[in-house]
């Protein structure tokens, strides 16, 4: 790949490039007021400000989940009251997917890096993007006002008519903060998906798009698709338990199943826009790490979309027990173990694009291992669940709890970490310590694997989600989860410590700390306000290392 | 099992069996998907770190149908897996004809089981080893789920319909019984256990329990007590359809198309009676949605069924 030059250099405001010095060294040195931050309209900057959010939600959500493990370690209630631990997980799980895992990668890395990825200077629409964060700010605030007032007891599914007309709790603010969180996902995927289909730069066609692209594109699709129909049930729940409009309620003429339906349809796909980020994230430090082109790059974008589109089509699966028809049962089952080959197919091509690499161990190649093995154990444990048979004995257990725990904390959570040491030097310019980095990989796994593993085996034994109090036999795999929440704990704040000093203390990262291709390694760390000094030019495909083959003079 | 940490559950039905049949077998089956990834990521990671010297020559055509067959070959285990899952799955919504027929109604935060000779009992449930069981299962409140971790069975409670899930438990003993689905404060102390005796024991036990009346009794007291039979008996001036030998009999509808008369159907007719009205009557019945719990609907459909039919012959 080239930088050319466009044709009038002298004339900035119509190149449309960065205008004034400070800006042409680095978009943090563009205003250093807070204005000069709430007001932005500069991408990489309202990703600082939704890392900056995300982060802080995180941890109220750990909270939570903190207070949860510590009262799990007796079978009796006796830290929490019923009440309270209802809302402790409650919280947990409203806070972790719609204040954390699904704004986590595609609007903090998505918008950092899709522009830089494809060549352009901003979004497409940089002023819909600041509004999205607001949104997102007076929706994650509607939340913690819910926290102030008592907290909400209807688990983060909401459903009816537990909900409706029996919950005592904040839910109709609840479900009003969620309704807004969804006008800034909706608005997030639509500017990715115009970005995407309008900022190329010359030659980034299609099928030079870097994978993580392609899985941010996939993501928005279901954002902008789904979306809409969890705020209009959300808004029906509000309906019904204000005004008594019969929607869900048998006693007020409704059908609680059809709350079911309605909640899955967008809350399956909720999963892949979780997931999928995370796959594209790994797909690129893959890549980087063994530095060679991705195995069969058309198959893992293409896998992207496929699992975008079946993911749409599988969300009976939770409701194999709820009493839908059997017809219908076999049918989701079919389709949840169809889904599950797209993702097998990204996992044999990761697998296979490390052979015959030069395999780096740093940092982010370790996330991407943890990733791997993470997701590998949460995607197979969903075709155990896909199983209907299996899944009568298993749903609503801990063996779900565990399973969705390691796709949506092992797998999307390694690969925020994965993303946060991969970009680190690229968003701030600076480098840190690669023996920290490598310690925090391995201790989230080993973390990780020692809070969730034995909540299969609960799980199987037969202990259910959601229970305060537990029958005595279960203690000891409880006690060995709430040790492994605790090292998770603390592995997940470790990365805060020696990445807050390298901000300060870090040697300069330079443009291409990794030395890995791809446009947003073109510019300089951190990148100029506009991103690029000149447009760039693609003339060549997405990760073009250097490949030995058999024949070559070399090697 | 010791009691310091259990690792299996126990199970008391050859149905329970077979499904740990299953789970182990497909567990084999993603260990011997998923092993090639760990290990050969590993021994890659290992083999081509970076600077290592290593022969990195890559062969120059792309082996295409390696490719294809690890799509294939997983794909086609999985549906073998899928058959037998499903068949499994299949058989528990074929409920033997004469399995013991019990009634259960959940609430907010208890069990309420009625045997068929009337006999009730909260949070334990008493049923006979060797012989099939039909729980008949309808909601007072919210949606809840009977779990039967030894049974490996589990059915979610749902208020408006009734639900329903059967097994032949083997081994006597006392199993864990408990909520599934989230309903509430209490969800967590929402239990109880599953007695299985031998057949023997378990006629004693209804013996000895206390027994007022069968539900079908409490039932037709009910119908009178309630004004039913002002309309629906035989001998009323009432245009309104006659019950006897109702039961699972062919419907015809004013609106067209016919229902099975099935517990579902009674109750939506008692509660909801404007919704599907039997050709050739008015429609004139009240609803009764706020006049009966969940139970005394279950009472008045068990009387129902007991009315034998008169015109009809079998």
């Amino acid at each position: 790949m080239t930088l050319q030059e466009r044709p009038d250099r002298e004339n900035l405001a119509d190149t449309g490039l960065s205008e004034t010095p400070a800006e042409r060294v680095s978009y943090l040195r563009a205003g250093h007021t807070l204005k000069s931050w709430l007001l932005t309209t500069d991408h990489k900057r309202i990703a600082i400000l939704y890392l900056i959010s995300i982060t802080f939600f995180f941890f109220v959500g750990g909270a939570a989940a903190a207070l949860v493990r510590l009262d799990l370690l007796t079978p009796a209630g006796d830290l929490l009251s019923n009440e309270g631990y209802n809302r402790a997980f409650t919280l947990h799980g409203v806070i972790m997917v719609w204040f954390f895992l699904i704004p986590s990668i595609p609007n903090t890395f998505g918008n950092f890096l899709l522009p830089l990825m494809i060549g352009a200077r901003d979004l497409a629409f940089p002023r819909l993007n600041l509004l999205s964060w607001y949104i997102f700010m007076l929706a994650g605030l509607l939340t913690l006002a819910v926290l102030i007032l008592g907290g909400v007891d209807t688990g983060w599914t909401f459903y009816t008519p537990l909900s409706s007309m029996f919950a005592h709790g904040q839910v109709v603010l609840a479900a009003t903060a969620v309704f807004v969180a969804g006008f800034s996902s909706i608005l997030t995927g639509l500017n990715f998906i115009v970005t995407v289909h309008k900022l190329r730069c010359p030659g980034m066609t299609w099928g030079r798009l870097p994978l993580f692209v392609w899985s941010i594109y996939a993501t928005s699709l279901i954002l902008v698709l789904a979306t809409p129909v969890l705020s209009i049930t959300l808004a029906l729940i509000a309906a019904e338990r204000l005004f008594g409009l019969g929607v869900f309620d048998p006693a007020v003429g409704g059908d609680p199943l059809l709350y079911q339906h309605l909640f899955w349809f967008y809350s399956h796909p909720a999963v892949y826009i979780m997931v999928l980020p995370a796959l594209g994230v790994v797909s690129e430090l893959v890549a980087a790490a063994a530095r060679k082109p991705i195995f069969g790059y058309a198959f893992v974008a293409g896998s992207s979309m496929a699992i975008a589109v079946l993911g749409f089509f599988v969300w009976g699966h939770h409701m194999f027990v709820s009493g839908q028809s059997m017809y219908a049962s076999a049918v989701f089952s079919f389709l949840s173990i169809a889904v599950a080959i797209p993702s097998g197919v990204k996992v044999y091509n990761w697998t296979a694009t490390l052979y015959k690499g030069h395999i780096s161990l740093d940092p982010p190649f370790l996330f991407a291992m943890a990733f791997i093995g993470l997701f590998v154990v949460g995607g197979l444990t969903g075709l155990i669940l896909a199983m209907l048979a299996v899944d009568v004995h298993v749903h609503d257990t801990y063996f779900v709890v565990a399973h969705f725990h390691y796709i949506m904390v092992g797998g999307a959570v390694s690969a925020f970490f994965g993303a946060l040491h991969f970009w680190w030097p690229k968003m701030f310019g600076r480098r840190y310590s690669l023996v920290w980095g490598r310690l925090s990989a391995l201790l989230i796994f080993l973390g990780f694997n020692l809070t969730f593993f034995p909540q299969f085996l609960l799980g199987y034994l037969g202990m259910p989600r959601r229970y305060h109090v537990y029958p005595p036999e279960f203690q000891v795999l409880h006690v060995l989860s709430s040790a492994g929440a605790g090292i998770l704990g603390l592995a997940y704040l470790m990365p805060f410590a020696y990445l807050f000093y390298a901000l300060r203390y870090g040697p300069p990262a330079g443009d291409n700390p990794w030395g890995v291709t791809g446009l947003e390694w073109q510019t300089r760390s951190p990148p100029p306000k506009h991103n690029f000094d000149a447009v760039p030019v693609v003339d060549g495909p997405p990760y073009d290392y250097h490949v030995e083959m058999e024949g070559d003079e070399d090697g | 099992m010791s009691d310091f940490i259990a690792l299996w559950p126990g199970a008391a039905s050859a149905y329970s069996r077979e499904v740990d049949l299953l789970i182990g077998a497909f567990t084999v089956l993603i260990v011997a998907l998923s092993a090639p990834v760990f290990i050969l990521i590993v021994v890659f990671a290992t083999k081509y770190r970076r600077g290592k010297p290593a022969n990195r020559r890559h062969a120059p055509d792309r082996n295409v149908w390696l490719e294809v067959s690890w799509t294939l070959v997983p794909f086609l285990l999985l549906i073998g897996f899928y058959i037998w899952s499903t068949h499994l799955f299949a058989g528990l919504y074929h409920p033997p004809a004469e399995a013991l027929e019990i009634d259960v109604i959940a609430k907010q935060w208890m069990w309420k089981f009625r045997h068929p000779e009337g006999q009730g009992e909260i949070n334990e449930l008493h049923v006979p080893a060797g012989e099939p069981v039909r729980l008949v299962m309808a909601s007072q409140d919210v949606v809840h789920s009977l779990f039967v971790p030894a049974l490996r069975l589990k059915q979610d409670v749902v208020p408006g319909r009734y639900t329903s899930m059967w097994f032949t438990a083997d081994t006597p003993g006392t199993y864990r019984l408990a909520c599934a689905e989230f309903c509430g404060a209490d969800h967590s102390v929402m239990g109880g256990s599953v007695v299985v005796m031998e057949p023997a024991d378990y006629a004693r036990w209804l013996e000895e329990t206390g027994t007022d009346r069968t539900l079908a009794a409490e039932g037709a007291v009910l119908f009178r007590q309630r004004g039913c039979s002002g309309c629906h008996d035989p001998a009323s001036t009432v245009h309104a359809p006659d019950l006897a030998g109702l039961y699972m009999r062919p419907v015809p509808l004013e609106s067209g198309g016919t229902v099975i008369a099935d517990a579902q159907y009674l109750r939506d007719s008692i509660l909801l009676p404007q919704a599907q009205i039997a050709a050739g009557y008015p429609p004139i019945m009240p609803t009764f949605a706020n006049v009966l719990d969940e139970e005394e609907v279950l009472k008045l459909v068990a009387y129902i069924q007991s009315l034998k039919g008169g015109k009809e012959r079998q």
